[in-house]
């Protein structure tokens, strides 16, 4: 057992656990954040995306000791239903989610995308979206609520200048 | 996806659907941190007693204005969390956010509440909306009696009652109090489609916000104080026991609280396990991989996949059981002027909801509560009781968000082995699958293989058609047969009894498969895999006498005139009919079965060793489309299940055991793979019918119709490598 600091969306937590456990199951039970979301524990299907410095990791791998002191955000640090993200408003606006287990990790992987590429190409949600996976088969809504998020941004960066 | 025929266990679960029952009770509701409605609370009721009227279990007003909608229904993905309340609220003259969605705990009063065979909103449409119409009446009534007018001067409208000649109005909370005293009607007046609000109109899921933010609870989110996570280690090979095992170094192991033998009821069979209990869930994963233990893996340990196929082809040779037949087939077969014979090879396949099974459970005495994603929580509640010998009502049962179902959360082992620890325990336990031990432990689709037959006259007219399904039967792995030589599913025959093709000299054969492994209902059941063979030997047939497959299709289609103007839609929305691109080719399949009707046509170009789908067009009949955005939703999702399911991975068995177990062998289809879909819903004004699963069988034939018309190239097996043909 090792006390590690995590600072979790803006807010330093710090946790007496194993170190090797992985961030996912600290995060979900340690921490009690349930948004990001178990799915396969081999960083195949993405469902436990979540940012570390802003870069999307796959948090089912990750120990928590390797995190420590480092800037993690989670689906619950992107927005809220009174102040959504913008992919997260393009989400509802699409309907993209139906069972909406895999959409915390879509939407954080959408996130990172936009982050370091505000219009993406189809060619670039391709490489950006692959490793998340959806059995409700919501790929088709999921790249056009990335589109339709992608012009949100340009509309909210032209209002605030 | 429990189809209303296979077994009498499943008709019942389906007849059972609650009729309106007529109460004014006021009940303890549970918004079990699900419910996400908007609530106009006005305050204006400061100081006054709460008064509340139950129209129906499924509609609550109060006298605050507060206006309830119960859905109870699970949500697992389908959208009824809306579409149910959505049809009320039609009837009863409000918005959607003008009430407060709730998700309803297991109550009998509430009847049918499984999720299957894409039955919600068919089964429950003509309930649902008497429900809310006579919660209409009754406040309409409400209002002539508080203006002493006469009732037919009064409507409802926007979650206020009008007096016509005056205007004057009163909010529904208003009359509540006076709407109680007066008897719920028995038939009440429905609604004309053509005044219809809501229901035909896209709108917008209410529980889709809770999904984008994280804030939405599935059954895997659930916990209570003082609970302990469980891990269990399974069985290898199916209906193995353990002999003995050694928890030396787990019970070492720090947080580390019980080590137990696990039994996992499902159904007939019961699976043994040994599990770890812990305070966290990694401690109990750690702890389980310490485990030793010795499995006496019994009589099951050489079941592989080579012999079944092996042995299904041999029984493809049999007649089995004669399900359907029409004149004389082998008569016609012999005298038949050409003749056309091939076989068809579909796999079994793992359900893989995104959400690994799993369930909390405390039982304490002879009480138990459950928090689970399940989507038959009326039998959650019975199972158990049954299962501790309690009375129902002694089990509370949340009904949490369900991170997808596909037919798997019809099987209610990941609770009864939940309750099994807990109860051993003494304490909460919350029991979390694996991704392995969900994708290996079954149940799974049954793999199925189609013998087909066709002879044509001299005139290039079908006048013989046989199609052998050799299949095992759900219903036997999960429940037995009680006559042993009736072990058949009937099940492995819906969609062929619909099949619209009129053709003089036609039998069906349903042969009986035994299978030792637990086989279960996945979406769309059987016919995820023998429409495959079907409609890819239509097409067959088609092309063997230079025939358009599409008008091949209509022609053959006797007196099922909904399937023919379904496919006369499909022609023309998909542009059938226009010439293509050089390289291009394109293929249809559509399918009628318990679930509803759709169909699709996919298109294709050819690549350096395979194809390229360009884009899929598909149409679905399902009547009144209460959502259409939603309809899409499930069509879409059907057809990249059934894209999945004919390009990617087959689950195999080798030593008793499936060898696939995680998505790096078990493969989905993925954002950069899946073709643009566009659907289409035939306009109708006949009750709505399922959605959920009619996109996903004709997917795959159509597809594979296609890469015959691009590349000559005939699939008949699948899964199929869509950049390497061969």
């Amino acid at each position: 057992m090792a006390v590690i600091s995590l600072i979790i969306n803006g807010k330093k937590r710090t946790i007496n656990t194993d170190p090797q456990m992985p961030l996912l199951w600290a995060v979900r039970d340690v921490v009690g954040l349930k948004g990001t979301k178990f799915g396969c524990g081999m960083a195949q299907c993405g469902a436990c995306t979540v940012h570390l410095n802003g870069k999307p990791i796959r948090s089912c791998i990750t120990p928590v000791s390797s995190v420590a002191n480092k800037k993690i955000t989670t689906i619950e640090g992107v927005g809220s239903e009174t102040r959504l993200h913008p992919v997260q408003q393009a989400w509802i606006e699409e309907q993209v989610p139906q069972c909406g287990y895999c959409q915390s990790g879509q939407i954080m992987s959408a996130v990172a995308l936009l982050k370091t590429n505000p219009d993406p190409t189809d060619a670039e949600i391709d490489q950006a979206m692959s490793g998340n996976i959806c059995r409700c088969g919501t790929y088709n809504r999921v790249r056009k609520a990335i589109h339709r998020a992608s012009d949100l941004l340009k509309e909210t960066a032209l209002t605030t200048k | 996806m429990k189809p209303q025929s296979s077994s009498s266990m499943n008709r019942r679960a389906f007849l059972k659907a609650g009729s309106l029952t007529v109460s004014s009770l006021v009940i303890g509701v549970n918004s079990a941190e699900a419910g996400t409605g908007l609530v106009n609370l006005s305050e204006q009721m400061a100081g006054k007693a709460l008064v509340s009227l139950e129209v129906s279990p499924l509609v609550i007003l109060e006298n605050t204005g507060k206006i309830i909608l119960m859905a109870h229904k699970p949500e697992i993905g389908q959208g009824t969390f809306q579409s149910m309340p959505l049809i009320v609220a039609e009837e009863l003259e409000v918005s959607l956010d003008q009430v407060e969605i709730r998700q309803a705990m297991a109550d009998k009063k509430f009847g049918n509440m499984g999720v299957g065979g894409s039955y919600s909103v068919r089964g429950e449409w003509a309930n649902l909306r008497k429900a809310g119409a006579a919660a209409r009446e009754m406040l309409t009534q409400a209002a002539a009696k508080t203006w002493n007018v006469p009732v037919d001067e009064c409507y409802a409208k926007d979650g206020k009652i009008f007096h016509k000649p005056s205007g004057k109005s009163l909010p529904y909370g208003a009359l509540t109090e006076i709407a109680k005293t007066i008897d719920v009607p028995k038939e009440p007046k429905l609604k004309d489609a053509k005044d219809f609000r809501l229901v035909g109109k896209p709108s917008k899921r209410p529980d889709i916000p809770a999904k984008v933010t994280g804030r939405a609870k599935f059954g895997i989110d659930a916990e209570v104080p003082g609970m302990l996570y469980a891990s269990v280690e399974r069985a290898p090979v199916m209906q193995a026991t353990v002999k003995s095992f050694d928890d030396t170094a787990t019970r070492k192991m720090p947080g580390v609280r019980h080590v137990l033998k696990a039994e996992r009821k499902m159904y007939k069979n019961t699976f043994q396990g040994v599990a770890v209990l812990a305070d966290s869930y990694w401690a109990a994963l750690q702890g389980r991989r310490a485990l030793k233990i010795d499995w006496d893996n019994g009589p099951h340990a050489a079941f592989n996949s080579t012999d079944i196929t092996t042995r299904f082809k041999e029984l493809a040779k049999t007649d089995g059981h004669v399900d359907t037949s029409k004149g004389n087939f082998d008569e016609a077969f012999a005298g038949a002027a050409r003749k056309l014979e091939a076989e068809y090879e579909l796999p079994f396949a793992a359900h893989a909801p995104m959400e690994p099974q799993n369930c909390l459970a405390s039982v304490k005495g002879d009480t138990v509560e459950i928090w689970t994603s399940t989507q038959l929580p009326d039998d959650v509640q019975k199972e158990t009781a049954k299962y501790l010998a309690i009375p129902p009502e002694n089990v509370t049962v949340h009904v949490m968000f369900v991170g997808g179902g596909f037919g798997r959360r019809l099987f209610l082992d990941q609770v009864m082995e939940a309750v099994y620890l807990s109860k051993q325990v003494g304490r909460p336990v919350k029991v979390v699958w694996t991704r392995e031990d969900d994708m290996a432990g079954g149940p799974f689709r049954p793999a199925t293989y189609s013998l087909l037959r066709a002879g044509f006259d001299a005139a290039n007219t079908p006048v013989a058609f046989q199609h052998k399904v050799v299949a095992p039967s759900i219903n036997d792995t999960q429940f037995g047969s009680k006559d042993p030589a009736k072990r058949q599913d009937d099940g492995a025959m819906e969609g062929l009894k619909e099949a619209p093709y009129e053709i003089p000299n036609l039998t069906y054969n349903n042969i009986f498969a035994d299978v030792p492994v637990p086989m279960g209902w996945w979406r769309a059941v059987y016919s995820a895999t023998t429409c495959f063979a079907h409609e890819s030997f239509v097409d067959e047939m088609a092309h063997a006498v230079g025939q358009d497959p599409l008008a091949f299709r209509l022609n053959l289609i006797g007196k099922n005139v909904r399937m023919k103007n379904l496919l006369r839609f499909l022609r023309d929305q998909s542009g059938w009919e226009k010439p293509l691109p050089a390289g291009w080719g394109k293929g249809v399949a559509f399918w009628q079965f318990f679930a509803g009707q759709a169909g699709h046509v996919v298109y294709v170009s050819k690549t350096d060793k395979g194809v390229k789908i360009e884009k899929i067009i598909a149409a679905v009949d399902c009547g009144t489309a209460v959502n259409p955005d939603n309809v899409r939703s499930q069509i879409e999702g059907g057809t990249v299940m059934g894209l999945t399911a004919a390009l990617k991975s087959a689950l195999t068995f080798d030593e008793g055991r499936a060898r696939q177990t995680n998505f790096h062998d078990y493969q989905m289809l993925r954002l950069n793979e899946t073709p643009p879909i566009e659907v289409h819903i035939l306009p109708s004004s006949e009750s709505p019918i399922g959605v959920g699963e009619p996109g996903l069988p004709p997917a795959a034939p159509a597809l594979a119709n296609a890469v015959f018309a691009a590349t000559g190239k005939r699939i008949r097996k699948l899964p199929f490598d869509i950049n390497d043909l061969g």
